[in-house]
């Protein structure tokens, strides 16, 4: 029988009661008065600083009126027309950084309206009851190809769609969704939820998912641009950074992004194995998800070890407050110089750092962590090889999403305008589909 | 500390605070709770002439409208004056006050607009010990239709007429409750004057629907697929309600007559601003079905903590005081000049008083793109709809403009003196100033 002091890396740390409590969704959803009392909340301010602050634009004042009024789907219909994935933004946007950070009385009272709640109350009522909300326009004969099944391609296959195109979806995976579904931690997707909204969206029709393709794999971009009469890259990051420090080839030092995408497709979480005691180098959101569901999956001891100042930390203050409450340690102004152990991880060595201005450097005080599993969180790069034009490993791109190449648009998390954000992967895959389809329009004339 | 003790027309209780004839007040077991509770009297349930008692409907009798977080801003109802028997609430008003003898008990009495049907009535109820009557001219539903309630009234020679009635049969004091649906509120209270009743009591109830369920088309509350108007209470008809006690507290007929307030009354606040504007106690019915007996305890705390800090020894002291203040619009200083200011510091840039004065009104608020809000002095009109709309209490206030300052708006310096529209040159039929 293990426990969460059993040594190494081991599954069932956790009865299956506890994990599934542990994994419950972390915001309860609002139930209908408690949404009407919420509603209420909102000034319906003028120019509202919510929507500038919504990389998707969303009339937040408007849905939030519908909700109070008892229209839930039309304040659905509202979000959805902006952002199609209003459903999964409601559950994993920082909108303590967007929205809810703008919202006036969060300025007044630090207690700001509860948008992405009142969101995903909206949204989910509208996927409970009502069934895909849009239609498509006559077809135009035009075909487009997205290659990745993210949000950010998926919103742009969306809206292809419903512009009457044809739309052919490339993904290497097995399953559509990309970090919705392999990435983002499974407290914020629960119920499958992930997988039930590609299935919803897919509803509008005109679009083909072309499973386990890939660039490079069987698929070329020449191809394609051959082949259809645009193309949209929606690839994400496919590579995950090496670690470089002694010993990083020692069992049990393994990628964040893998592990995450195992636990999202784990069917029993109990199988899943996770260290007693778990080090996690990185400061982001990648970096938060891992550690704290290691935490629930029953790890004793969780450390997340970042080499610059707390403030500088990619995850947003939530998510940090979030770890923290999990009892996840976070220990900044450390980078990892070694890991010790006899053929799988036992020890990680870290020095702290101090920023002399030109760059990290190490203070020479180290410390010693015991770490049978060591996650790598530390970012993630793209993997393509196709004549395209890439600043700091990144797909250049205009506004609209245009590359260098003619007839190729990119947008997402492979692009140098990508944040990793999905609120920002979707508005600019929505944003390409209407250049696109400006440009084929204008190709008719 | 304060004394909170009333007498109203000889009706002696140890506050003002009564609870107005209505659902609260139709039985014994009630109003033994409301007297432990702490309220100062009780006008019991309207009583209907003997016989076969009142029927009221067997579906849903009150309506509502709600604000934020269903808070019940207005009720309304449909039920009609007591249904049980005229014994039975008698024999029930006579325990109470014999064992309640320094609260209030005042009987609200509706029978037919015939003497006899008042003579029948009123020894029954003097024999109860009450301290009085409360003659229910205001039920707008139901009754109404049979010739009582609102329908006596809307008439003022049949206020008139049962009033001298009452006078004449009973020696109790008589107040006479009038309805809000009517023109002009100075008449009935006018008659009531001149029939020799002692007080006016008002407003009862105000006749509404409160809303319409769509699926069934019908109006709330639906008895079996069909709705009628009731009469509507609660803290939505204050406004209303003040107007008409300061329409008769400032006219010329029914000046100085004893007023007992009614509409709306939730706080010690509201308490005090009807007194102000000249009610010598007041009644209240929402707030009570609402919140139940004990919200009397704010009520007699909180009005005897602000006449502390106001320094008023007894009600007496600030009855009335805000009814010279009530003037006609034809009266009112054109040489009074203020402009709207906006608190910099306190503004949480929702930009709700820029839609509103843009959209709505004059223009006279700028926006820059950093979301700062400045008042425009030469197109303000100091209208307050900014204020009124402002999320942020005092963000947004009036300030004066000095005598010898220059208007930018209307490039008039302002004057110190009063003057209004009635010696304004614009006023084709305006009195030249002497």
């Amino acid at each position: 029988m293990t426990d969460t002091l059993t040594p190494g890396i081991a599954t069932g740390r956790l009865s299956e009661e506890r994990v599934a409590a542990n994994f419950a969704d972390l915001h309860r959803p609002l139930d209908l008065h408690e949404a009407a009392v919420a509603a209420d909340r909102c000034y319906f301010c003028h120019d509202a600083p919510c929507i500038a602050a919504c990389p998707t634009e969303i009339d937040i004042p408007l849905f939030i009126r519908q909700i109070a009024t008892g229209q839930p789907e039309a304040a659905a219909e509202t979000i959805l027309a902006q952002n199609i994935f209003g459903g999964m933004c409601a559950r994993v946007c920082p909108t303590e950084d967007l929205c809810e950070g703008a919202c006036v009385r969060e300025a007044a009272e630090g207690k700001p309206v509860e948008i992405g709640r009142l969101q995903r109350h909206a949204t989910d009522a509208l996927m409970a009851r009502q069934g895909h909300p849009f239609t498509r326009a006559p077809a135009t004969g035009k075909r487009v190809a997205v290659v990745g099944a993210g949000p950010a391609g998926l919103a742009c296959a969306h809206r292809l769609a419903t512009k009457g195109h044809e739309v052919v979806v490339y993904d290497a995976k097995d399953k559509p969704g990309g970090l919705n579904e392999f990435g983002i931690a499974a407290y914020k997707s629960t119920d499958d939820f992930a997988a039930r909204e590609v299935e919803w969206l897919l509803e509008i029709g005109g679009i083909t998912l072309e499973r386990g393709r890939s660039l490079g794999h069987g698929l070329s971009l020449d191809a394609l641009r051959q082949k259809f009469d645009a193309v949209f890259l929606g690839l994400g990051l496919g590579g995950v950074n090496a670690l470089s420090a002694d010993g990083a080839g020692k069992d049990g030092v393994m990628d964040a992004v893998g592990f995450i995408a195992a636990l999202r497709q784990a069917d029993d979480l109990t199988a899943l194995p996770v260290g007693r005691n778990v080090v996690v180098i990185g400061g982001g959101m990648t970096a938060i998800d891992v550690a704290v569901q290691s935490k629930l999956l029953g790890a004793e001891n969780v450390t997340i070890a970042y080499r610059r100042d707390r403030d500088r930390m990619g995850a947003s203050k939530y998510e940090q407050d979030l770890a923290a409450s999990k009892g996840v340690r976070i220990v900044c102004n450390a980078m990892p110089v070694a890991i010790h152990g006899n053929g799988a991880a036992a020890e990680i060595e870290l020095e702290y750092t101090a920023d002399n201005g030109t760059g990290l450097t190490g203070t020479g005080e180290r410390m010693r962590l015991p770490a049978d599993q060591v996650f790598r969180a530390i970012g993630q790069t793209l993997t393509l090889e196709a004549g395209l034009h890439l600043e700091r490993g990144k797909i250049v791109v205009e506004k609209a999403g245009r590359t260098s190449m003619d007839g190729v648009w990119a947008g997402g998390d492979c692009t140098n305008r990508g944040d990793d954000l999905t609120v920002t992967a979707v508005a600019q895959g929505r944003d390409a589909a209407e250049d696109i389809h400006a440009a084929l329009s204008r190709s008719d004339a | 500390m304060a004394d909170l003790r009333s007498d109203f027309v000889g009706i002696k209780s140890p506050n003002p605070f009564w609870l107005a004839s209505a659902p609260p007040t139709d039985k014994e077991y009630n109003v033994r709770r409301a007297f432990q509770a702490g309220w100062g009297g009780v006008v019991w349930k309207t009583l209907g002439a003997e016989g076969p008692p009142i029927v009221n409907v067997n579906g849903p009798r009150y309506g509502v409208v709600h604000g934020a977080d269903r808070r019940v801003l207005g009720l309304n109802n449909i039920e009609l004056i007591t249904d049980r028997p005229l014994e039975v609430n008698l024999r029930e008003m006579k325990a109470v006050k014999r064992d309640w003898p320094d609260r209030a008990l005042v009987a609200s009495i509706m029978v037919p607009c015939e003497e006899e049907a008042w003579r029948a009535i009123l020894p029954k109820v003097e024999e109860t010990g009450a301290d009085g009557i409360e003659l229910n001219f205001g039920c707008p539903h139901g009754m109404s239709e049979r010739g009582m309630g609102s329908a006596v009234g809307q008439v003022p020679e049949y206020i008139e007429m049962v009033a001298r009635w009452c006078k004449q049969y009973t020696r109790m004091p008589v107040i006479v409750k009038l309805t809000p649906n009517i023109t002009d509120i100075r008449k009935p209270a006018e008659a009531a004057r001149r029939g020799g009743a002692d007080a006016v009591s008002l407003i009862n109830t105000i006749n509404s629907i409160t809303s319409v369920d769509l699926d069934a088309m019908c109006p709330e509350p639906t008895i079996d697929g069909k709705g009628s108007h009731g009469g509507y209470c609660g803290p939505a008809v204050k406004p209303i309600a003040l107007s008409m006690v300061s329409e008769i507290a400032r006219a010329e007929a029914t000046r100085g007559m004893p007023i007992s307030g009614i509409g709306g009354i939730t706080t010690w606040r509201d308490a005090a601003e009807f007194m102000a504007l000249g009610c010598g106690n007041v009644q209240v019915c929402t707030a009570a079905m609402t919140y139940g007996f004990k919200i009397v305890a704010e009520m007699t705390a909180g009005l005897s903590h602000w006449m502390d800090e106001k320094g008023y020894a007894q009600t007496s002291d600030f009855v009335g005081r805000a009814v010279p203040n009530v003037t006609d619009w034809q009266y009112l200083n054109l040489n009074y000049v203020t402009k709207a200011r906006i608190d910099q510091d306190a503004c949480i840039k929702c930009g709700r008083c820029y839609a509103a004065c843009e959209d709505t009104s004059h223009q006279a608020i700028a926006m820059s793109p950093e979301r700062v809000f400045t008042v425009k002095d030469e197109e303000c009109v100091a209208c307050n709809l900014c204020i009124d709309v402002c999320p942020v209490e005092d963000c947004i206030t009036m300030v004066e403009m000095r005598p010898g300052e220059t208007d930018p708006r209307t490039g008039k310096v302002v004057e110190e003196e009063y003057a209004n529209w009635t010696t304004h040159p614009n006023n084709p039929g305006a009195v030249a100033a002497e």
